[in-house]
């Protein structure tokens, strides 16, 4: 008999975890057909913002949660770290509320209906390894090196050893950004292709004769970064434009679909000067 | 009350069935999702163009998806694993399952299952700070990031599995069989390599099967010291891109085509652990029909 209970109970535990399972499952649904159901009272911002996408992005965008969450104790932030073209993916099917893209929206993207807003500039620095001599490139050579016309430091001022050229995998903002300023789309002879800013960072930090590109914002002490065409990479030579190789940070919504409120007030915030100081200390330069 | 214990009976049978049914309908839903999703581009790209296609740029304004180079790549790096990982993988087992004394052993056996519950980012991570700057220094070549990175890493992420079913595969082996031998006079490592290991040979085997599997299913660790470059492996030295990695590294960014010839890629993957489980499977089955 007791052995009975315990089996009916065993059951009975069962069932309530399934049960569980598609009462959770609920509410999600009936939120990604009609984002403005969940009313907050107006007063107090309460409710998700769920952001999604580029990786380059992240440190900004969770600076920029931080602080907002910091003045609305309710409100729960989520990044999720897709990459570009998986937050943009994500706004238009809906499954986040803002999606971040480090690159400008291609015309198919816009002709789907999704709307790009610059949030800030980041400039993409050409790091190399501190023990390189060579501190300046212009644009021209370092096309050159990427397309493997220049092949030896030697050929630019360096110790005689062959370039190691570090990039990112296919897709990444960070890549299609460099490759698009640069003009080498599809040309590059990468010897290493590596997921993420950090890899790259060790990659170069690791290697006497490799050069790399990263995002400033993630530029550390342990590799050097060089000038390009004399203009060393800072957030005044980005603003100002004389530091060419920089890139948008777009936040990407979708037309016609109303953000819910505490989306739109996030939105509002990270585009006012108010947030500006949030994204000067996250290493980008504000568009606004 | 004996009609109650059958009905209780028939409900624990449900139950225990339907805990079953959830292990067999994840393989199912998994297996029909890859064949759904990876058929539509081997059909646009073309089955040949796909498997021996030279070249893969999926991103290029005219992509190619030719996925030769990962799937030599994946063949190389696997038989460089167990070319490396296998000998030392059988020798430990022997010593540890035969000759080694009961202390030396349970602090190896220790050791070995730590291996085998160290992360694979740690064996990437190690293998990027460690081994691929060391590669570059010993061999005076540009970068260490290569297919030799790879196979050392791989070798050593397999040895676990392949120590741990050997051991078991050598234990199994009845005591008779070696007392007789020594009763005849054969030496003690005779005994060992003409008695016990021909008598385990089907369960090494078996490990032998497992560490490919574990090997060609990995993408972590290779992801971090492989390099990445679709090159097609034409030298140990050069930076090259697994299987594995080829879908991680993409899938993240991957829109359209680019992502349909992913879930391809995964197919390709997937049929080659069909292989690898079926060949474990004769194996293990020869071992039984043995007894």
């Amino acid at each position: 008999m007791k052995k009975m209970i315990c089996f009916a109970l065993a059951a009975v535990l069962a069932l309530g975890v399934l049960a569980g399972c598609s009462n959770t499952a609920k509410p999600e649904q009936t939120k990604g057909t009609d984002p403005v159901s969940t009313n907050a009272p107006a007063k107090e911002l309460a409710g998700n913002v769920a952001t999604d996408g580029s990786t380059s992005m992240q440190k900004v965008i969770n600076a920029l949660g931080e602080s907002f969450v910091g003045m609305n104790p309710n409100v729960n932030f989520t990044y999720n770290p897709t990459g570009s073209s998986g937050g943009i993916k994500a706004v238009s099917s809906g499954t986040c509320d803002i999606g971040l893209s480090s690159r400008a929206l291609k015309d198919e993207e816009v002709n789907e209906g999704l709307v790009g807003t610059v949030l800030a500039y980041d400039g993409i620095a050409m790091i190399v390894n501190p023990e390189n001599p060579v501190e300046d490139l212009d644009l021209e050579t370092i096309a050159k090196i990427y397309t493997g016309e220049i092949t030896n430091w030697s050929e630019i001022g360096g110790n005689d050893a062959e370039i190691v050229l570090i990039g990112r995998e296919a897709g990444s903002g960070t890549r299609s950004g460099f490759e698009e300023i640069v003009g080498v789309v599809d040309a590059c002879q990468y010897r290493q292709e590596l997921t993420s800013t950090g890899d790259v960072i060790t990659a170069v930090a690791s290697n006497p004769n490799a050069i790399g590109y990263a995002s400033l914002a993630s530029v550390k002490d342990t590799v050097k970064a060089l000038k390009v065409a004399g203009v060393a990479p800072t957030e005044e030579t980005v603003k100002d434009g004389t530091y060419v190789i920089q890139r948008p940070f777009v936040l990407v919504t979708k037309e016609g679909v109303e953000l819910s409120e505490t989306a739109q007030a996030f939105f509002d915030y990270a585009l006012s000067p108010d947030a500006n100081e949030v994204l000067t200390a996250a290493g980008v330069v504000p568009a606004n | 009350m004996k009609k109650r214990k059958k009905l209780l009976e028939t409900i624990v049978h449900g139950i225990f069935l339907i805990m079953g049914l959830i292990t067999v309908g994840c393989v199912l839903l998994i297996t029909v999702y890859l064949v759904i999703s990876g058929i539509p581009a081997i059909r646009k790209i073309g089955l040949f163009d796909f498997l021996f296609g030279k070249v893969w740029a999926s991103t290029a304004k005219e992509p190619k998806y030719g996925i030769l180079p990962f799937i030599l790549t994946s063949i190389y790096g696997t038989a460089g694993a167990i070319l490396l990982g296998v000998p030392i993988g059988f020798l430990t087992a022997v010593y540890l399952a035969k000759i080694a004394p009961k202390r030396v052993r349970s602090t190896m056996a220790q050791a070995v299952s730590m291996l085998a519950g160290i992360p694979s980012v740690v064996y990437g991570l190690v293998g990027m700070m460690v081994l691929v700057p060391g590669i570059r220094i010993i061999f005076h070549i540009p970068d260490g990031a290569s297919l030799l990175a790879a196979i050392i890493v791989l070798a050593i992420m397999i040895l676990p599995s392949i120590i741990k079913m050997s051991i078991t595969a050598l234990e199994a082996v009845p005591k008779e069989y070696e007392e007789a031998s020594l009763a005849l006079g054969a030496t003690p490592e005779e005994t060992y390599f003409r008695v016990s290991v021909p008598a385990a040979r089907s369960g090494i085997a078996a490990a032998v099967v497992m560490g490919v599997g574990r090997a060609i299913g990995e993408a972590m660790a290779v992801m971090m010291v492989a390099g990445g470059a679709a090159n097609l492996p034409n030298s140990l030295f050069q930076s090259v891109c697994f299987l594995t990695t080829a879908v991680a590294k993409e899938m993240g960014y991957s829109s359209g085509l680019q992502q349909q010839a992913l879930y391809s890629i995964a197919l390709v993957l997937f049929l080659f652990i069909m292989l690898i489980n079926a060949a474990l499977n004769f194996f293990l089955k020869g071992e039984k029909g043995k007894d």
